[in-house]
């Protein structure tokens, strides 16, 4: 900056300051379009040199983009006050969704508003988080049994109407993404060692209140052979797709799995097979490295915020982003059960993208309002 | 007041929250190190191992099998070749329901119940994404109807490759063979590498015995295909090795009009090249028509040729075993020559009927009335059996079985085709060994006239007399002459090594007897003048008669029962070669139930060799009929005319 001020005009502003007036974080900026980048160069190769697709991707994400840097724009002190508003909105929409939704792959997630066809379990991932932080900001922290039952409540009520609709991947994000906002809040930890119990102890009630499929998911996970054309076949084809890329992959649009259909779902959920295929080991660490950069960079901004609820909306937004990279690697690594879960920003498809993108955009308006509040 | 207290907790939120980041960062840290862990472990240690199902995943090996070789006789006519033949193949991957399909193509052609069990048992075999067959030998309106039909048969595809022809059809069966598919007792011996994409291979004949060199070598082409198993692109194309053309010693003229002249009657003639070995006819009657074994015979038909009483399956000219009788009478002079039990001057008397001494047990000369003095011309002339009775008693079993062995008699000829009988040249030891009793005098008498335990096949009996006329020299029978790389051109002439020749101290004697099977041949008085008469050139010829009895269990039987006289008729028997001065053809005819080999066997023999030393049959005769039986059964004894 001083650099550029020495050799620059007096009074035409520096890129610093062009960023800083439009509330952007240039390290998020950069990583998030270095990941959308490498996102669609990969969904070229998945789906078989479709431009179209790349393009459609290409406006979603642009979209995305536009609504993070708006959302940016706005103080946090507003996203808190209509923390409440939103949550009770969608709420309400997950009720309508399983009244009136529409039916995709034999679940109903889908709301059609006419113009456009929209997933309001997606728009929970981010009203979670924003509801309990404004909640928990109004209380002493670390909660107390009175404030944790409340959010408990909180978080209970839409996991269970998405759980019901049934989305098995988003109902686990969106419980993480309230309880991340509990856990940042300072849940003494043997709340979170017995609730860890409680889990352990609910898990076969659990287990008998899954669907078929989801069940066979799991059986699945541990045993791909045991049913080598159904459930088992995305683990065992993701798996070789994986294991003979190897150390260094076998170069850009030259992975056959993907390319000849042995991989399903290779444009959207199995999209890191692909990258692993192509880009071996390699291309793997480089992609969990950006990640995790965007994960240090979203902490960071946590850490600095000003007050309860920016850090407690920033932290969990960021630890819920860096979970939908866990789920979705280890699903496709065959560590966790296949769930519908996206790799972020990378996987073809919109509301993912889209509705992550304006959670980084709230996360700006935390960082660049914190730098104004101080100055 | 409570302004103090926020401010407070305040800095004690910021602290709590602190520290909740660094254990969320850690926690990130550590779950990224489990993935990078687990990735590691499937594409470093797993590498090879998931490479290779990559690999299997997307490249399907479509073996290419290779043309089959074609056979051709001596002067190139075809004798086996491969014609385009439509089939239905089903790909149990592409199917929903399989038993509905199955009805919907019997709808259209035929399907019978063992096409569709062979079909089911085949689809247990193979695996899904690969066709199989369900029909061969599509007619073309078979085929038109399934191709209209398509859209509605998905899975079911007509599909071309080529089918083994047989142009010489029935007459050349017992020498080519045939074809078949391939089943599970084949599976056991062969090494199916070989056989990729091959569904036939060869069953009886030439096409068996040279199956190695017909066959050629499978080629493939390595596919790409993509998750359904569809063909994307080919990746390689590894030709295969076209099987190898054989060309034969046989002439297709010889052998059909050697087939020809057995008219009615069954029977063998096999024709032989004295010189070489080279075969020149091999016939056995009745045959059978091979193209019903390539086209899948099924099993009832099967059976029908199994239990004809005419066993039609069965080579007369290579695994018939028949008492070999006066046929055998040269060689047996050629051996009293050699080991000077006789000379060519030496006479003995025949009053028709003789005696051992201390035996009651009567040996009768076929001439009632006998002979009278006769010496060696006169003895093979005229097959007076008293004559070589003391033959055989002065040369003994020992010698007779050495010196017949010499002759070829007793063991396989070698010949290539599978399944060959070695026939049965008796001694001491054979007798101890299998009936467990030693030597009888008697016996040794019997054996002089080619009776008895001998037994002999058309084949020994043609290369016998081929070692005659070649003064001892002599090639193993063979029927290829050269292999032809169908690509490459390239020849591989077989030329057999010559046979350790019978040698005589005193080489004039091999004339002697060749004179005295001339005299047979063409001398009034010789049984085989039948064989001579009118003849451009000189033939030597013996004549002979086969007992019936020892063709089959069944027939000793009937026999016994008395109920079909003409089946127990004696088989009629005729060796010759022509020309006498400068052999080219041996012959040996066999004609079963005929009665005279001088009427009946000699005909023949003078057709197949007018054919193949003039190039047409000249000799002219009412065609062969079952001449009236003069003989008379044998006794238990089994003495015979």
């Amino acid at each position: 900056m001083a650099l550029i001020d020495v050799g620059g005009q007096r009074g035409n502003p520096t890129l610093s300051d062009w960023f800083e007036r439009w509330h952007i974080d240039s390290w998020l900026l950069s990583l998030l379009l270095i990941l959308s980048g490498f996102g669609m160069l990969m969904l070229y190769s998945a789906s078989g040199h479709d431009f179209g697709a790349v393009g459609a991707q290409a406006r979603r994400l642009g979209l995305g983009f536009v609504l993070m840097i708006v959302v940016a724009q706005a103080p946090p002190e507003w996203y808190r006050s209509g923390a409440g508003w939103l949550y009770g909105g969608t709420v309400l929409m997950l009720v309508l969704v399983l009244v009136l939704g529409d039916s995709a792959k034999g679940a109903q997630r889908w709301l059609d508003l006419g113009v456009i066809r929209f997933q309001p379990s997606e728009l929970m991932k981010l009203a979670m988080p924003l509801a309990i932080a404004a909640y928990l900001h109004q209380r002493t922290l670390p909660p107390q049994l009175g404030s944790m039952a409340v959010t408990l409540i909180l978080i209970a009520v839409p996991t269970g109407l998405v759980m019901v609709q049934p989305d098995l991947g988003t109902s686990l994000l969106v419980v993480a993404a309230g309880g991340f906002a509990l856990f940042f809040a300072g849940l003494r930890w043997r709340w979170i060692v017995g609730a860890v119990a409680l889990v352990a102890a609910a898990a076969p009630l659990l287990w008998l209140r899954l669907h078929d499929y989801q069940r066979g998911r799991i059986l699945t996970l541990f045993d791909p052979e045991r049913d080598p054309l159904g459930a088992g076949y995305h683990i065992t084809q993701s798996k070789i797709a994986i294991g003979s890329g190897g150390g260094f992959g076998k170069g850009w649009l030259e992975g056959t799995q993907a390319k000849l259909d042995f991989l399903p779902e290779a444009n959207t959920d199995f999209i890191f097979a692909v990258i692993a295929e192509e880009l071996g080991l390699i291309g793997v660490v480089l992609l969990l490295l950006i990640y995790l950069a965007i994960v240090a960079r979203g902490l960071i901004i946590a850490l600095r915020a000003q007050d309860t609820f920016q850090r407690l909306l920033a932290a969990a937004l960021t630890l819920k982003f860096f979970v939908y990279v866990f789920i979705n690697i280890g699903m496709v690594i065959g560590l966790l059960p296949v769930v519908g879960v996206p790799l972020p920003l990378v996987s073809y498809g919109g509301t993912s993208a889209v509705s992550l993108l304006v959670g980084f955009g709230m996360l700006m308006s935390i960082q660049t309002n914190r730098k104004l509040l101080a100055n | 007041m409570p302004r103090r207290e926020s401010l407070k907790n305040l800095q004690r939120e910021k602290n709590l929250f602190a520290g909740r980041i660094v254990v969320g960062a850690i926690i990130c840290v550590l779950m990224s190190g489990g993935l990078l862990f687990r990735l590691s472990e499937l594409q470093i240690q797993g590498h090879d191992y998931y490479t290779t199902r990559a690999n299997d995943n997307r490249l399907r090996v479509v073996p290419v099998p290779p043309v089959r070789g074609l056979i051709y006789d001596r002067s190139g006519v075809v004798l086996a070749e491969n014609r385009p033949a439509f089939g239905l193949e089903i790909t149990p991957e592409q199917v929903d329901d399989m038993p509905a399909l199955l009805a919907q193509i019997g709808g259209l052609v035929p399907l019978t119940e063992s096409d569709i069990q062979r079909f089911n048992d085949r689809v247990a075999r193979t695996p899904r994404y690969r066709g199989v067959p369900l029909r061969t030998h599509l007619s073309m309106e078979e085929v038109a109807l399934l191709e209209v039909n398509r859209h509605d048969l998905r899975g079911a595809e007509v599909t071309a490759g080529l089918t083994r022809n047989y142009p010489m059809s029935i007459e050349g069966a017992h020498v080519v063979g045939y074809v078949g598919g391939i089943t599970e007792a084949d599976l056991q011996r062969i090494d199916t590498d070989s056989y990729q994409g091959l569904g036939q291979i060869g069953k009886a004949g030439l096409e068996r015995f040279y199956e190695d060199r017909l066959r050629g070598t499978p080629g493939a082409r390595i596919i790409e295909a993509n998750a359904f198993g569809r063909p994307l692109r080919e990746i390689e194309h590894r030709p295969g090795q076209a099987g190898q053309n054989l060309h034969l010693t046989l002439d297709a003229e010889v052998q059909a009009v050697a087939q020809a002249a057995l008219g009615e009657l069954n029977g063998a003639v096999v024709a032989i090249d004295p010189r070489s070995g080279e075969i020149i006819a091999l016939v056995s009657k009745p045959g059978y028509e091979p193209h019903h074994f390539v086209e899948g015979i099924d099993a009832a038909s099967y059976r029908t040729l199994l239990e004809d009483r005419n066993r039609p399956l069965f080579n007369r000219a290579l695994q018939g075993q028949y008492p070999p009788g006066s046929t055998i009478k040269p060689a047996m002079a050629v051996a009293g020559l050699e080991h000077t039990v006789v000379d060519p001057e030496h006479r003995e008397f025949c009053p028709g009927s003789m005696q051992l001494p201390g035996s009651i047990r009567q040996f009768r000369c076929w001439r009632r009335r006998g002979h009278g003095w006769m010496d060696m011309v006169s003895g093979v002339m005229q097959s007076c059996d008293i004559y070589f009775y003391q033959l055989a008693l002065n040369l003994g079993i020992d010698l007779m079985h050495d010196s017949m062995q010499q002759f070829g008699l007793g063991n396989v000829t070698g010949i290539d085709l599978p399944l060959e009988s070695a026939g049965l040249m008796p001694s001491r030891a054979w007798k101890r060994r299998t009936r467990g009793e030693s030597w009888y005098p008697g016996e040794t008498l019997i054996v002089g006239i080619g009776q008895g335990y001998t037994l002999a096949t058309p084949l020994q009996m043609a290369h016998m007399t081929a070692r005659l006329a070649m003064r001892g020299e002599g090639f193993p029978p063979h029927l290829l002459r050269e292999t032809v790389d169908p690509v490459t051109q390239q020849r591989v002439t077989l030329s057999p090594a010559a046979l350790p020749p019978i040698t005589l101290r005193n080489p004039e004697h091999w004339s002697a007897v060749i004179q005295a099977m001339v005299d047979t041949a063409h001398k009034p008085g010789g049984t085989a003048l039948r064989i001579g008469q009118n003849a451009p050139y000189l033939i030597a010829a013996k004549t002979g008669t086969a007992q019936v009895a020892s063709l089959s269990q069944e027939d000793k039987v009937a026999r016994t029962l008395e109920d079909t006289p003409v089946r127990l008729r004696d088989h009629a028997l005729l060796v010759a070669f022509a020309p006498a001065d400068n052999p080219q053809i041996a012959v040996a005819v066999l004609a079963e139930h005929a009665g005279s080999g001088s009427a009946v066997a000699a005909p023949v023999a003078r057709k197949v060799m007018d054919q193949y030393l003039l190039g047409e049959v000249q000799y002219e005769s009412p065609p062969p009929v079952i001449a009236p039986y003069t003989g008379e059964l044998r006794n238990a004894s089994g003495v015979v005319p």
